[in-house]
């Protein structure tokens, strides 16, 4: 009983810092001490944002964007659905590439998009191609650890009721793998999104980054804070829901 | 121990098979095979102007390095052992450390200006964030059997934290780290494609405006190259400052 | 509920594991040579390592004999699981992302079974087992006990005519673990299975079995089989016989001698 209100007085903190932080920014740039050309103040960002919401101007970057990150999100789950349930029923294999997954989010893997530009063009498909291989690996790597993590009486129950190798697999180890498959799906898809949306700002012929690099090169900071609005706003959507499909699963699971 | 030797001969041989594949059918104008690149890689290491790009890019990294530690590593002690604070502020630095800071770099340019200030920016935020949520974590997951034999052995707090906390909770610190500089790198590194006049990242940009694949490659390869034994030299600390033995 | 026991027949059974980069070939059990009666409660006990779950492995075809035969029924076992054998596990091995009516009723949907049937199966089972209240539950809702009893029931279902338990109740605590031990006797009455259970628990094999194993360390062979002659309608109360007593001490005195070779790694 006394976790409670200890509990509320740490969301209440957190969020009169919040609010703080919101207000020590809106009066910093009403008076000035941040000027207009650095910053224009949150509530003219909000202003902006509704704008583009209601005008619609952008829906096509923005449509170009959402399209790229769910098929990039896609095939990275997939194939690192796909490649992580191979790699795990071959461990010679698995012991060969181990060292490049490990350092697989070491290095800068972004330093590609150069690359996939010459190969690709500045089009949709090098921002899809980035997105994907940039997320591919998490995926790979949780869905490993997830078959790794399988306990060894549950895969034998499956074995014991005479399920062939691939029921066993579709209808016992992946579902029981399924907290960490989670986990893989919400990094592919931050991994997404970050290799599409720094895509766009670096060189790209549409979607949301290059409307705010096109903004930024313009002087035209309500339209570069307005879509950044909008970006953090799906962003923070995105990573939520997933993050609770996360929990959800984890507490079903016991906090595996 | 031999077995394992070949393996990495194995994924060598590998990733370069790949890459010749790939050269052969993608061609000349997008990739340059594995040998150009090497032979090109080394022309390159031998001209001035990539040192100096390197040496910018190299003293943005460093930086920025200096930065996300110094910074994450007290903010992250002073919110570990603070029960109240690291409470209030755990679900807030997750936050921040999934959003793309991508998002920021507008932002930070409009601040810093397109100078080298911007780049090491870049890099700091995104490996602050990381050291901080390790740190913070480490800090709290010391046990206070620990810290209750430092105070029966009558220790000052400053004492309790350099010859007890800290050697307790350095290992998951450094993973923290180790994970903080991958991300400042490529921070760094994004920095300077997206908006820079100096650097390897700048390098790279120019040589895809002007489509000189050789150096495209060669640069990337350089890279990543360098990237990689940044990583081993940090392995190879953290196995040391690991207390499996 | 009726399943009607199978007849069990090992002969010269062994199991050796092949050297592998980590270790040299391992002499794990055997020769191993058995008869076990249709309906029979037979339990093995031995010192850690002798084997006791390989005996399980290769018995229930999860695993593969190096050599001798192994028989259920008449017919040949090696190295994939006929048809009627049911297994219970030391580690929970409930199914987590089920509740507890979809884990008991997972087997006899893989079979296609007709709906109206595995009701009535998955609901007597239920009941059976006293868990008809937690159908909708989520196993990581339950306690480890709870948790072995939908394990159990989930086997009760498919009507087995062999019942493996590798130490199923290794990881409860001692009460809980004599009434469970009351259970089986009440789910192998009812089914006229045949039992194979390991456990390191004298006091468990004495109790529960009609005949117990004693296996020898590594390579477990058994070295001692002894008949308890106990009734049918036996519970956990005959620990308080004067017979009790004497089987137990039989055990442990075979038993000692070869804990004390297992420890010392012979």
């Amino acid at each position: 009983m006394s976790a409670r209100p200890h509990l509320s007085k740490v969301a209440l903190t957190r969020i009169l810092i919040l609010l703080g932080a919101l207000v020590t920014l809106e009066l910093l740039c009403r008076t000035g001490i941040i000027d207009r050309v650095t910053m224009i103040p949150p509530s003219e960002m909000f202003v902006a944002l509704w704008q583009i919401v209601e005008s619609g101007q952008f829906k096509q970057d923005i449509l170009f964007s959402t399209y790229n990150v769910a098929a990039a999100s896609l095939l990275a789950i997939a194939a690192g659905f796909v490649f992580g349930a191979g790699l795990h029923a071959w461990p010679r294999a698995r012991r060969v590439v181990s060292p490049l997954l490990s350092a697989y989010y070491a290095v800068p893997t972004f330093v590609f998009y150069p690359l996939l530009i010459v190969a690709f063009g500045t089009g949709r498909t090098a921002l899809i191609v980035m997105g994907t291989i940039f997320g591919v690996v998490a995926m790979m790597v949780n869905t490993m650890l997830g078959l790794d993590r399988v306990p060894l009486a549950v895969s034998k129950t499956g074995a014991i009721m005479r399920l062939g190798p691939v029921r066993r697999l579709f209808l016992v180890r992946l579902p029981a793998a399924a907290p960490h498959l989670v986990t893989g799906i919400k990094l592919a898809v931050a991994y997404g999104v970050i290799g599409i949306i720094a895509g766009e700002f670096i060189l790209a012929t549409a979607g949301v980054g290059k409307r705010v690099s096109f903004a930024y090169d313009n002087f035209d900071n309500k339209t570069m804070y307005g879509m950044l609005l909008l970006l953090l706003i799906g962003v923070m959507l995105i990573n939520g829901l997933l993050t609770i499909w996360e929990k959800r699963l984890h507490r079903r699971f016991g906090q595996r | 121990m031999k077995s394992n030797r070949l393996d990495h001969v194995l994924l060598v041989a590998a990733i370069a098979a790949a890459w010749q594949l790939l050269y052969l059918a993608a061609g000349p104008n997008v990739i340059s095979s594995p040998a150009e690149t090497l032979t090109r890689a080394v022309e390159l290491l031998r001209t001035q102007a990539f040192w100096d790009n390197a040496a910018n890019t190299g003293a943005a990294f460093g930086m920025a390095s200096v930065l996300s530690i110094t910074g994450g590593a007290l903010v992250g002690l002073w919110l570990g052992l603070r029960q109240f604070a690291g409470d209030v502020a755990d679900p807030i630095l997750g936050a921040l450390y999934s959003l793309p800071k991508i998002t920021l770099y507008p932002i930070i340019l409009l601040i810093f200006g397109l100078g080298i200030s911007a780049k090491v920016a870049f890099g700091a935020i995104h490996g602050f964030f990381p050291i901080a949520i390790f740190t913070m974590n480490a800090a709290r997951n010391v046990s206070p059997v620990y810290y209750r034999t430092a105070r029966i052995m009558r220790l000052s707090p400053a004492a309790t934290i350099v010859t007890v906390l800290a050697p307790a909770a350095l290992p998951e610190i450094f993973a923290g780290i180790r994970i903080g500089l991958a991300l400042t790198l490529l921070g760094t590194l994004i920095g300077e494609l997206f908006a820079s006049t100096s650097g390897l990242g700048f390098a790279l940009i120019r040589a895809t405006d002007i489509h000189a694949v050789p150096d495209i490659t060669a640069i990337t390869f350089l890279i990543f190259v360098f990237a990689a034994c940044v990583n081993a030299l940090l392995h190879a600390i953290e196995l040391r400052v690991s207390h499996d033995g | 509920m009726a399943s009607l026991g199978a007849h069990i027949s090992l002969s010269g059974v062994t199991k050796t594991f092949e050297s592998h980069r980590d270790h040299p070939a391992i002499h794990a059990l055997g020769p191993i040579s058995l008869e076990v009666e249709p309906g029979e409660f037979f339990s093995v006990v031995g010192p850690s390592g002798c084997g006791k779950s390989t005996l399980l492995d290769v018995l229930s075809g999860l695993g593969k004999a190096s050599a001798g035969t192994i028989e259920i029924d008449g017919a040949q076992v090696n190295g994939s699981v006929p048809d009627g054998v049911g297994a219970v596990f030391q580690q929970d091995a409930s199914f987590l992302w089920l509740n507890v009516w979809d884990n008991v009723a997972f087997g006899l949907r893989r079979l296609g079974m007709d709906a109206a049937e595995i009701e009535r199966r998955v609901r007597n089972a239920l009941a059976f087992m006293g868990l008809t209240g937690f159908a909708k539950a989520f196993p990581a809702q339950l306690s480890g006990g709870m948790r072995q009893r939908v394990c159990i029931a989930r086997t009760l279902v498919l009507e087995p005519r062999v019942l493996l338990l590798d130490e199923p109740f290794g990881a409860l605590d001692q009460q809980t673990r004599l009434l469970m031990g009351d259970e089986l006797l009440r789910l192998w009455r009812e089914t006229g299975a045949t039992v194979i259970l390991i456990t390191h628990a004298l006091d468990e094999a004495a109790m529960l079995s009609d005949r117990v194993g004693v296996m020898s360390a590594r390579p477990g062979c058994f070295i001692d089989i002894i008949t308890t002659g106990w009734p049918r309608t036996r519970d956990s109360r005959i620990v308080a016989e004067a017979h009790f007593g004497s089987i137990t001490s039989r055990l442990w005195a075979t038993l000692r001698e070869q804990s004390l070779r297992a420890i010392s790694g012979n």
